[in-house]
């Protein structure tokens, strides 16, 4: 399995030379299996690359959102297969308690906020409430469940030829948590990140920066360090990335989680390009 | 042990901090979790307790009704909860480990989760003093 990182930043684009290691697109990640097939995870501004790198014949596309917040879904009316005629697309995501995907998607993908519809567009798209639970989607086993975020907000754990990633982009495990980590059972996405290869984590703040923001949806950076090792992780990769934060004091922020906790995994910023080939043992 | 709905684990935490007493059940009426306010009406800690069955926490608080018979199981308002998906209330009297007997009254909800999954109960347990 390969996995590349088309987009790192969380909440909003933030290009300029003060982000170029770590980069400035939204999340957008791709998942390649050993047959070929590719499951595409989010589409923040990152999947505007990632669409003009797929080739004509790229087959049927899978896109999988965790979420509907902006910084999820920007890159969707620019991502070049929903632009070509028979273009096979599916895209899975979550539906509210009252609204399906198709109806909460089409509040973007409609003027004003964008000036072509959803049914207008030429490709060939169906649309899934994407299931809580297992399913398979072209030769993955993919496993969704609700996680602490606000909204309908889901994570994924995407498993084949014997590896795992989990990737939780959005997500405040630590959310009212007496101690944090809980017991497995009362923490939020343990099951999703339990024994993971790579584990794909939301890490946008300071501690400092959490203490202010209790319920925006969110972790530090140590929080995530601590869920994964409680998850039993073997490598975490920080994500959504603070816009505020440039190259320079994502540096710092890993280091000094680096050093305030000793665990058996290794901890990765999230960087724009990155690529990781998993495979078994 | 799996990790539980996200939905019950919000509801833990909320019940950890809110000043009334919270009893949070699974779809078969195990007790989960209950709050400190709980505990002081309860006269047990969870820390102690943990998780307790359905059976087991009947038998062990063993409600009693306002005429003196027992509180049959299937009419207990966690158990109309569950089964009818319908919020449930009534008042009765629980014994206490110390073997006293203290009137509460029950208001239990279910929990219906996204896709109408059934994600169990929360009953509000409130003491009723003498005046």
């Amino acid at each position: 399995m390969r996995v590349t990182l088309w987009g790192t930043r969380g909440s909003l684009a933030t290009p300029g030379p003060e982000t170029v290691r770590y980069g400035g697109n939204t999340s957008c990640v791709e998942v390649r299996g050993s047959n070929g097939a590719s499951l595409i995870l989010d589409a923040g501004t990152g999947i505007r690359r990632l669409g003009a790198n797929l080739g004509p014949d790229a087959g049927r596309v899978d896109l999988l959102l965790t979420h509907l917040h902006m910084d999820h879904i920007q890159g969707l009316g620019f991502f070049r297969p929903l632009d070509q005629p028979g273009q096979e697309v599916h895209i899975w995501g979550p539906p509210s308690t009252t609204l399906d995907l198709q109806a909460r998607l089409s509040r973007y993908l409609s003027p004003p906020l964008f000036p072509v519809r959803l049914r207008e567009l030429p490709c060939r798209l169906t649309l899934h409430d994407v299931p809580l639970g297992a399913f398979e989607v072209r030769g993955f086993e993919v496993t969704a469940a609700l996680v602490c975020h606000p909204g309908p907000t889901v994570g994924y754990r995407i498993s084949e030829g014997g590896v795992s990633i989990a990737y939780i982009p959005d997500h405040e495990p630590a959310l009212g948590a007496r101690r944090f980590p809980e017991r497995s059972e009362w923490t939020s996405g343990f099951d999703l990140a339990a024994g993971a290869d790579l584990l794909i984590h939301d890490a946008q703040y300071s501690a400092v920066e959490y203490s202010r923001r209790v319920g925006w949806g969110h972790s530090a950076v140590l929080h995530a360090l601590r869920f994964a090792a409680a998850a039993g992780a073997k490598r975490l990769v920080t994500f959504h990335h603070d816009p505020g934060h440039d190259d320079a004091a994502l540096d710092r922020l890993v280091d000094e989680a680096r050093g305030s906790v000793d665990v058996p995994l290794e901890l990765i910023p999230g960087a724009e390009g990155a690529r990781f080939d998993l495979s078994p043992g | 042990m799996p990790q539980r709905a996200v939905e019950i684990i919000l509801m833990r935490q909320l019940a950890g901090y809110l000043a009334m007493p919270i009893l949070l059940f699974d779809p078969e009426g195990n007790l989960l979790f209950y709050n400190e306010p709980a505990e002081a009406i309860l006269g047990r800690r969870f820390d102690e307790t943990g998780e307790i069955p359905l059976k087991e926490w009947y038998a062990m608080v063993a409600p009693i009704a306002e005429d003196g018979s027992p509180v049959p199981l299937e009419t207990l308002p966690l158990v109309i909860a569950l089964k009818a998906r319908q919020a449930a209330h009534r008042a009765f009297w629980l014994h206490m480990p110390d073997g006293s007997r203290r009137k509460v009254e029950s208001t239990v909800f279910p929990l219906e989760g996204q896709g109408g999954r059934n994600l169990g109960a929360v009953s509000i347990l409130m003491e009723v003093r003498a005046a």
